[in-house]
């Protein structure tokens, strides 16, 4: 039959794929995911929207707190940790938008899922890279969510405004800002993404998962503000990279660091964001190494 | 009576069972554990770290730290209580109702409010319970051991407080059979455990913090006597604890206001479950 005589010569060697090539496919990728995400928008929003309901308990809460150790506002307002009430309440706000840039929900189960259920071999045949598709796939996800996310979010702090004593930062500062929540952004998503590696090595990493979590969202400092922690600890607590994820990009918005350090902060962070990059794919890689995939 | 053994011997059928499915993945049941466990472990560190800075929460209001850790210990009780018992069958109850599977239910030859607030227990959220006894009895002995006003609570105290313990356990299952039987209407409720979380976080602090402002004040008035969150923990725990907001005049009348509010919050759930099975229409044939 003709049919079977189809020789290796009827299939030339795709070429190499451009630059223009990968942009494109990077595209359709974000397209797609973008499309995906914003199909139940309102519930979204409305969910959005009751996730600040935890901080009117905080805010009592806290005054309750100032209150009992001094005057929880004016001139001679009472402070913890370098926060005054008002501080306290609008760092509550702001680690809401940092969380919003650093938090993965099930990127490294996803992975680990991934790696165990053999889906993760259609990445070794094709030629997209597994971590390139994950981050493109994120970045949709984050940009469908902020695309309708930010009407409730403005709405709260237009809300909460007066809480904001020290209103806008400066521009440097504020640019500071926005850089440490991008980077924010990348050093969750890497450190997420090198534990959902681990599945190479185990099957089950989720109760790995959930205590690393559980350091995470204390050590970020999204239950407060991490100044408030003994200074032994919180010694060691600054040189650890959970702080990117919650506390840092809200610190500088509310201008608690000094800005002849911030630049140096910055660079540090930066430093971890490399450190994570460079883990992930040396990971990856050797993962890839010890795995076989099996069947169709 | 025979009707109530009747009752009592099918919950201990149900409770067996859910063990026995419990027990068939030991490790993910004990993983289940220690995950509470770290989760309530990670609470005590925020309110420790708190409580480095403050004597009390709120001025004069006597909410110092050993009282406000007995305060805590009344939140594990209750909630894990509550997990443990309802909420694994609140969020099946949504479910059936889309899936069409209460038409089993309402077919079995027993009350089915029952059926469906007790058929399965989650005996993993208990050791959130053993959690709560740690916490309440280290705070116990500190609290009559300290130097500054030392405290033992009394023995009425004591059996008060597991009498209106049980009332806030009550009013939470009320609460939550009232919200997942307005899946009826709404067709879905996924968000169910969302919502739960959201409305239970304002029962997780003395209730005199929200009594200000023009936020507050409506807040409280809404939670103590419409929708009766604040009562669950404040009332038990007050007791108790005897801060000094307690021993304010008219505050007595918060634990009268409780008892009427349990019995009325369990009459209105049930009607509102019935009400709400009139309108359930099947799912498909």
């Amino acid at each position: 039959m003709s049919a079977a005589s189809v020789t290796a010569d009827d299939f030339p060697p795709l070429p190499a794929p451009t630059f223009g090539h990968r942009v494109a496919v990077w595209w359709m990728i974000l397209k797609t995911s973008l499309g995906e995400r914003l199909v139940y928008r309102g519930d979204f929003a409305l969910g959005t929207l009751m996730r600040f309901l935890p901080i009117i308990t905080q805010i009592f809460l806290w005054y309750a707190v100032f209150d009992s150790i001094g005057d929880p506002e004016g001139d001679s307002a009472a402070e913890i940790g370098g926060f005054g009430f008002r501080d306290m309440v609008a760092y509550y706000l702001l680690t809401m938008i940092a969380r919003a840039f650093s938090s993965m929900p099930g990127l490294a189960s996803g992975i680990a899922q991934q790696i165990r259920e053999g889906e993760v071999k259609r990445f070794l045949i094709q030629p997209i890279d597994l971590i390139a598709f994950l981050l493109i796939t994120r970045v949709a996800h984050k940009l469908a969510y902020y695309a309708i996310a930010v009407a409730p979010f403005a709405l709260v702090f237009f809300l909460a405004r007066d809480y904001f004593v020290g209103g806008w930062p400066s521009l440097p500062v504020f640019l500071a800002f926005c850089g440490s929540l991008v980077m924010g952004f990348l050093i969750g998503f890497f450190l997420e993404a090198t534990i959902g590696m681990i599945g190479f090595w185990f099957l089950e990493v989720s109760s790995l998962l959930f205590v690393i979590m559980l350091f995470s969202f204390f050590l970020s400092g999204h239950m407060f503000p991490l100044t408030m922690l003994p200074e032994s600890v919180l010694t060691v607590v600054n040189w650890l990279p959970f702080k990117y994820l919650a506390y840092f990009p809200a610190a500088i918005f509310l201008e608690k660091i000094p800005e002849d350090e911030l630049a140096m902060e910055m660079w540090i962070e930066a430093g971890w964001l490399v450190f994570f990059i460079i883990l992930c794919r040396v990971a990856y890689a050797r993962g890839v190494k010890r795995y076989s995939g099996f069947g169709g | 009576m025979e009707e109530l053994r009747r009752y009592g011997r099918v919950f201990a059928t149900f409770a067996r069972n859910s063990l026995v499915r419990d027990m068939t993945f030991r490790l993910n049941f004990f993983l289940q554990c220690v995950s509470s466990l770290g989760w309530t472990a990670m609470n005590v560190g925020f309110y420790l770290i708190i409580f480095e800075h403050t004597g009390s929460i709120g001025e004069g209001t006597g909410w110092d730290r050993d009282r406000f850790f007995l305060f805590i210990a009344t939140t594990w009780f209750i909630n894990s209580l509550v997990q443990a018992f309802f909420m694994p069958n609140a969020q099946e109850f949504s479910e059936m109702i889309r899936t069409g599977g209460l038409d089993f239910a309402l077919l079995k030859p027993i009350d089915t409010q029952f059926l469906i607030s007790f058929r399965r227990v989650d005996w993993s959220q208990l050791s959130n319970f053993f959690a709560g006894g740690v916490i309440a009895a280290v705070s116990l002995w500190n609290l009559a051991h300290r130097e500054v006003d030392p405290m033992v609570p009394s023995l009425l105290s004591v059996l008060l407080y597991v009498v209106f313990l049980l009332c806030g356990i009550f009013i939470m299952y009320s609460v939550m059979i009232a919200l997942s039987a307005t899946s009826v209407w709404l067709g879905r409720n996924q968000s169910l455990y969302n919502f739960w979380f959201y409305i239970t976080n304002f029962s997780r602090y003395p209730m005199e913090i929200y009594n200000r402002g023009y936020l507050g004040k409506p807040l409280f008035g809404l939670f103590t006597f419409v929708i009766p969150i604040l009562l669950v923990v404040n009332v038990p725990a007050r007791i108790l604890a005897d801060p000094l907001v307690a021993r304010e005049e008219g505050s007595g009348w918060y634990i009268v206001w409780a008892a009427v509010m349990t019995v009325f919050s369990l009459w209105a759930s049930r009607w509102m479950f019935r009400k709400s099975l009139l309108s359930y229409r099947s799912a498909s044939s």
